[in-house]
């Protein structure tokens, strides 16, 4: 798993790129009571908004990390926005990515060094 | 501006930091947003228990007159288009300070002590109407800010039964009663008012015995503490107003559906007829309508919309009819609640506008306010 400086993180999944947020930027959001997935099939490039989470209190987006086709979103969040909160890390994924190169992956932080990011 | 050590603090800010809270800066004071329950459960805590939340940033501001009561409420109706002179003893009544344009200064709460009018002002414009009181009241008025005292709110259904284990008298108060009360040694005056749709007390206790009266409250079962966040989703959802948002100077009270504040006897062929700043438009506009009107805004959908989104009257057209002044997500109402103004054409609940979210619009339908049954004990 790789983590980048907006509080996302990356898992490799088959040959996709599985995108969610950590249970840091969960924490700090708060309640989350809404969010907005991409069309499936959306071409995006890196730090395009491509997911808008709303909490109680504000709204925030989060950014396409690399350049690349969002393949699948995980539509039952829509229904379901709390899981971001209960589940950061596995249920509350918000879409997978197809990028041209896998290795654009080692540029980001491991989970020690996001550790010492958010201190 | 938002330098913390600059920031004010209430007499409860240690207690604040004892709770866990996360601290935010609010009208020049550092104040808790939310506890570790967060904003969510803190909202719901308070419609099914009780909350505690700390208003002490708030102005509070006592009135005395050499003249008497009679001549001090007369006087205070010269800024407010409210019935001074008939507010009883041991009550309470919600006023308005009007512009010469119609507009509203500031929102505030007046209760009839005996001694004198004990007011309550918003924290960001304390300074201006403490000010404004004191150039525009005639010489025999006394204005004098409260700095000594904390003010607490404590909401919600089972507020009764946990504030009378400390003060039994609060039982037998009804609705905006307001009631001063020696409570071992110390005085407390408490109004049974609030601002979250819920039955409850504002508390005003001297600042020395704040964080003890604090703590033993939330130490009951039915007490949680309460920060700003759900502050504003519990006023929202209950469709009162927060100034600087829903209204201020550009709004009058009967766009803003304030026109319940201003009793008959102020009104246009009442026995003290005007006499307020504003009163040629505020009472024109409370007999023939004002052209705008502030309503309730329930989006379709999950997106809750905020403030300062636009309005259309259709999902195509360029004709932008008004704006969301506060919105977000209602925890009880569950989904997104808003308000905001409306021409006068629009405003009847049921119709369908839309809102453009993200350069999109998206349909709203104007509901009648409060969002929730309130449940005040009249």
């Amino acid at each position: 798993m790789k983590f980048t400086e907006e509080h996302e993180w990356l898992r490799i999944e088959d040959d996709l790129v599985v995108v969610g947020i950590t249970e840091h930027a969960a924490e700090q959001l708060g309640d989350v009571v809404f969010v907005e997935l991409p069309e499936e099939g959306t071409t995006v490039s890196k730090d395009d908004e491509v997911v808008v989470i709303e909490s109680v209190k504000a709204a925030s987006d989060i950014l396409a990390p690399l350049d690349g086709e969002i393949v699948e979103v995980n539509e039952p969040l829509s229904e379901d926005p709390g899981k971001v909160n209960e589940d950061p890390l596995g249920d509350a994924w918000f879409f997978k990515m197809k990028i041209e190169d896998m290795s654009e992956l080692d540029d980001f932080m491991t989970e020690a060094e996001y550790k010492d990011f958010i201190g | 501006m938002t330098d913390a050590a600059a920031l004010r603090r209430t007499p409860l800010y240690d207690f604040h930091l004892a709770q866990g809270a996360k601290m935010v800066p609010f009208a020049g004071y550092g104040m808790p947003v939310h506890y570790p329950l967060g904003v969510m459960k803190e909202h719901l805590h308070t419609r099914a228990a009780a909350g505690l939340f700390d208003v002490s940033h708030m102005g509070q501001v006592m009135l005395t007159s050499s003249r008497g009561g009679e001549a001090l409420a007369l006087a205070l109706e010269g800024l407010v288009p409210v019935d001074v002179l008939g507010l009883a003893e041991g009550r309470q009544r919600y006023g308005l300070f009007t512009d010469p344009s119609g507009g509203i200064l500031d929102d505030l709460m007046i209760a009839n002590t005996g001694e004198g009018l004990f007011l309550v002002v918003n924290a960001a414009c304390k300074a201006a109407d403490i000010a404004y009181l004191a150039t525009h009241l005639p010489d025999h008025v006394r204005v004098e800010e409260i700095a000594d005292r904390a003010l607490l709110a404590l909401q919600g259904p089972q507020a009764e039964r946990a504030l009378a284990r400390l003060v039994p008298e609060v039982a037998g108060m009804r609705f905006m009663d307001s009631l001063r009360i020696a409570v071992d040694g110390a005085e407390w005056w408490i109004s049974r008012s609030g601002y979250t749709g819920e039955d409850g007390f504002e508390i005003s206790v001297p600042a020395t015995i704040a964080e003890d009266v604090a703590a033993r409250l939330v130490a009951m079962a039915e007490v949680a503490p309460v920060g700003l966040g759900a502050r504003d989703s519990l006023r929202l959802e209950a469709g009162l107003c927060l100034y600087g948002h829903d209204i201020d100077r550009t709004t009058s009270p009967v766009e803003a559906a304030l026109g319940w504040a201003i009793q008959k006897v102020r009104r246009a062929g009442g026995a003290r007829e005007g006499g307020f700043p504003g009163a040629g438009r505020i009472l024109a506009e409370l007999e023939t309508g004002a052209p705008r009107r502030r309503v309730g805004l329930l989006p379709q959908g999950r997106a809750p919309m905020r403030e300062g989104t636009p309005l259309f009257a259709t999902e195509e057209g360029t004709d932008r009819i008004g704006t969301i002044t506060s919105g977000g997500f209602g925890p009880s109402v569950e989904g997104p609640v808003a308000m905001g103004y409306v021409p006068d054409a629009q405003a009847s609940p049921g119709t369908g506008i839309f809102a453009e979210l993200r350069g999109r619009r998206l349909p709203v339908t104007v509901a009648p306010m409060p969002f929730l049954t309130a449940s005040y004990k009249r």
